[in-house]
């Protein structure tokens, strides 16, 4: 795990957030939430700082970010991207769509590529099942997506 | 208080309300199973996640079957523990554990005494049906604890004790479902977490997921090296221990029968760490003294309260915890360490041996000592001060491997000089014990009188936290004491926040003292043994002859002979030590 620096104006406003519930160790998955929303994602020196402010250890902290899903500890994507894997897009063949993704970017979901540019997630359900299977790239969703058009999506996004 | 009628298997139980069901039934004699449950009665220790499902029974008008440890009885309940639709729940959900649990019962450091073997015994468990997947994880060797958490049934304990009791936080749940295992931050190795080493962890685990790193091999080799001058020392709570591994009555003192056992295993010397505790009070007592005068002098810059320092988790404890506050502790090393370089430094010289061919072990109560005596600052150009660190445990392998048939053994007497000790030095196993030999010893010192009555019964007892003031001839000196590190954590925020009103602050890591140490026969939360672990140190106490430090024969030819003083300058050299700051840079790989 390499070092990484954090912005001290963000810091100063995840300060506030803690103290906002009152340095709490009850509020810990809010913490974590408006963190994320805060720096993008959740690194160990982050979680580090958290669990100082809340006054629970650091192992504590990373067993919630482990736990849910939702948390992350790897950086988003410049272009992150979403695989839809509700019931409408699955049983229409998101779940193959995703194993393009997956094979086109060489991650895993979970994960971003090493320049930084995607990150991959699935989620459940964007409301759009009249569109299955729906992939979402930033806050764009594609509809009717086949595995042989990912290729063309994510050179949209490639220059 | 209001109470509640139920039946439970036919008989008729009346309780307290809000008693959960599994000790509804203890109070008419009926053991249900658990598995991941825990509890150190009178203790304030308790763990009930509620997640093994082992314990459930069978409750009338319920559609589902209750798990007894979370469940509290209602009144007119009626209880089935044993119905043939509990057993086989009981049955399957033991398969279902065992199915992802590594079968090594044959090479497993915890065979004979784990609690999932008989449990698994108790149900009759043949054969697992279910094959599957099983969660593997590397296993993790730190200086004193070793992780394997294939072994690992998810029960929880470990980490109740780390959090709750211990306030350390070295280890929690991580991750999710079948991924889950219980870790330190980020799943860096114990090594580089807050870990104390103070192996309650080990204590509890009812598997052999959480084992002490053993080194009786590399005493069976010293000892088996014609070249090594192998001296033994044993710790005051190691006495009162040891025969439960033997079948003995728990707190039965086997003094007599370790040293022969000891002496029989080829050990050339076997001396007593109970010798150095009387040299630690000498050393400690003197340093509460000068300090105390100073204070009373008017001399702002001393330091009160004085902490002692003789546990290692409580010292591992503050390094991490505490940074700001390293110049409180007493400098004086704990007695495993005063003794190290007193055998090798004073005995072995006068007997012409160089301290490269003497080995020092030390029979511990302790894991966290196996880590002290690696530390780089007890040793002299890479030769450790002591060499090995067994526990309680680990002797009675030794002894069961020699094919010492311990019971039959007589007792005999430690050798001399670094084998005399006081009854002052035994206490140092029980909570309140080094405080109380610290006072009987200063007291002495500090008005010149003899004490009437050298027990200071209100330093004694099994609370969290006490306190006592003692009557130094007309200068009350206040005593604090606190057993658990989640206990010592409250006064040192106390310290830190200027609102102590102690003079001197015993500490020990491990609930009950020593007696209650991570290295000592497994309890399995039988809080009663330690109690009569504890009973049985005052016992020898009051057996000694000689009940004050310095009094000891020995220790007052050691000053004259070879120290000097204490506070001297060889004792600063060979006795105390200083403290790191180990708060910084837990997580980050360099």
């Amino acid at each position: 795990m390499a070092k990484v620096k954090l912005s001290e104006k963000k810091l100063a406003e995840l300060k506030e957030v803690c103290k906002f519930f009152n340095n709490e160790k009850g509020e810990l998955i809010n913490v974590l939430h408006r963190a994320q929303g805060i720096f993008g994602y959740l690194p160990a020196e982050l979680q580090e700082v958290i669990a100082k402010e809340l006054n629970i250890s650091v192992a504590q902290v990373y067993g919630v970010v482990t736990f849910y899903s939702f948390f992350t500890m790897t950086p988003k994507g410049e272009h992150p991207i979403s695989i839809c894997l509700g019931t409408a897009c699955y049983v229409r063949g998101s779940e193959k769509v995703l194993e393009e993704v997956k094979r086109t970017l060489k991650i895993q979901v979970g994960d971003t590529t090493p320049d930084g540019k995607f990150s991959l997630s699935c989620l459940r359900c964007v409301g759009a099942c009249g569109l299955a299977p729906v992939m979402m790239v930033g806050d764009k969703v594609y509809g009717r997506v086949a595995p042989d058009g990912v290729k063309d999506i994510i050179a949209e996004y490639n220059n | 208080m209001e109470m509640v009628t139920l039946t439970i298997d036919g008989k008729h139980v009346e309780v307290e309300k809000d008693t959960t069901i599994l000790k509804a039934a203890k109070t008419v004699g009926i053991d249900i199973p658990t598995l991941c449950y825990f509890e150190l009665k009178d203790m304030n220790i308790e763990n009930r996640p509620g997640g093994c499902r082992v314990c459930v029974v069978e409750v009338k008008g319920r559609r589902n079957l209750a798990p007894a440890c979370t469940t509290t009885v209602t009144p007119g309940m009626e209880v089935n523990t044993h119905s043939i639709r509990v057993l086989n729940a009981r049955r399957t959900v033991l398969e279902l554990i065992l199915s992802d649990h590594p079968a090594e019962c044959l090479t497993c450091a915890k065979s004979g005494n784990c609690e999932l073997q008989s449990l698994a015994q108790q149900l009759g468990v043949r054969d697992i049906p279910f094959q599957g997947a099983q969660s593997t994880y590397r296993k993790d060797t730190s200086p004193a604890i070793i992780r394997d958490v294939d072994k690992c049934i998810m029960c929880r304990r470990c980490e109740m004790m780390c959090n709750e009791v211990q306030t350390v936080g070295a280890l929690s749940a991580v991750n999710r479902g079948f991924m889950a295992v219980v870790a330190p931050a980020f799943e860096m190795n114990l090594e580089k977490s807050p870990c104390t080493y103070c192996g309650q962890c080990v204590s509890v685990c009812p598997t052999g997921a959480l084992t002490e790193v053993d080194h009786s091999r590399n005493v069976i080799n010293s000892l088996a090296d014609p070249t090594k001058t192998v001296v033994v020392q044993t710790a005051p709570a190691v006495r009162a221990a040891l025969g439960e591994e033997f079948g003995l009555e728990p707190g039965t003192l086997v003094t007599g029968k370790m040293v022969a056992a000891l002496r029989r295993l080829g050990f050339d010397y076997v001396f007593d760490t109970d010798f150095a505790a009387d040299l630690t009070i000498m050393e400690e007592g003197s340093e509460l003294l000068d300090r105390l005068t100073r204070y009373l002098k008017g001399d702002k810059k001393v330091k009160l309260p004085i902490l002692t320092s003789c546990c290692p988790g409580w010292v591992n404890f503050f390094e991490h915890n505490f940074p700001e506050m390293l110049d409180i502790p007493s400098t004086a090393k704990s007695p495993q360490q005063m003794f190290g370089p007193i055998a090798k430094e004073y005995f072995g010289k006068k007997l012409g041996i160089d301290r490269k061919n003497m080995v020092v072990v030390s029979i511990m109560p302790c894991i966290a000592k196996k880590y002290e005596c690696q530390r780089e600052e007890f040793k002299v150009d890479g030769d450790p001060d002591v060499n090995f660190s067994l526990s309680t445990r680990e002797l009675a392998h030794l002894i069961k491997q020699a094919n010492i048939d311990f019971n039959a053994l007589p007792e005999e007497d430690f050798d001399n000089p670094l084998g005399e000790s006081t009854g002052a030095a035994v206490i140092f196993g029980n909570t309140g014990g080094v405080i109380e030999a610290a006072c009987r010893t200063a007291y002495e010192l500090y008005t010149g009188k003899k004490l009437k009555n050298v027990e200071f019964k209100e330093l004694r007892g099994m609370e969290n936290i006490r306190h006592a003031t003692i009557d130094f001839d007309g200068l009350p000196i206040n005593i604090g004491i606190a057993h658990g590190l989640g206990n010592a954590r409250k006064l040192l925020e106390d310290i830190r926040d200027g609102k102590s009103h102690f003079h001197a602050i015993e500490i020990m890591a491990c609930p009950g003292g020593c007696i209650g140490g991570g290295g000592q026969p497994y309890h399995h939360g039988n809080s009663e043994i330690l109690k009569k672990r504890a009973a049985a140190i005052y016992r020898e106490d009051a057996g000694k002859p000689i009940r004050k430090s310095h009094e000891n024969p020995f220790i007052i030819e050691l000053y004259k002979e070879f120290l000097e003083k204490p506070l001297g300058e060889k004792s600063h050299h060979l006795l105390h030590t200083h403290y790191f700051d180990k708060s910084a840079g837990i997580f980050v790989d360099e």
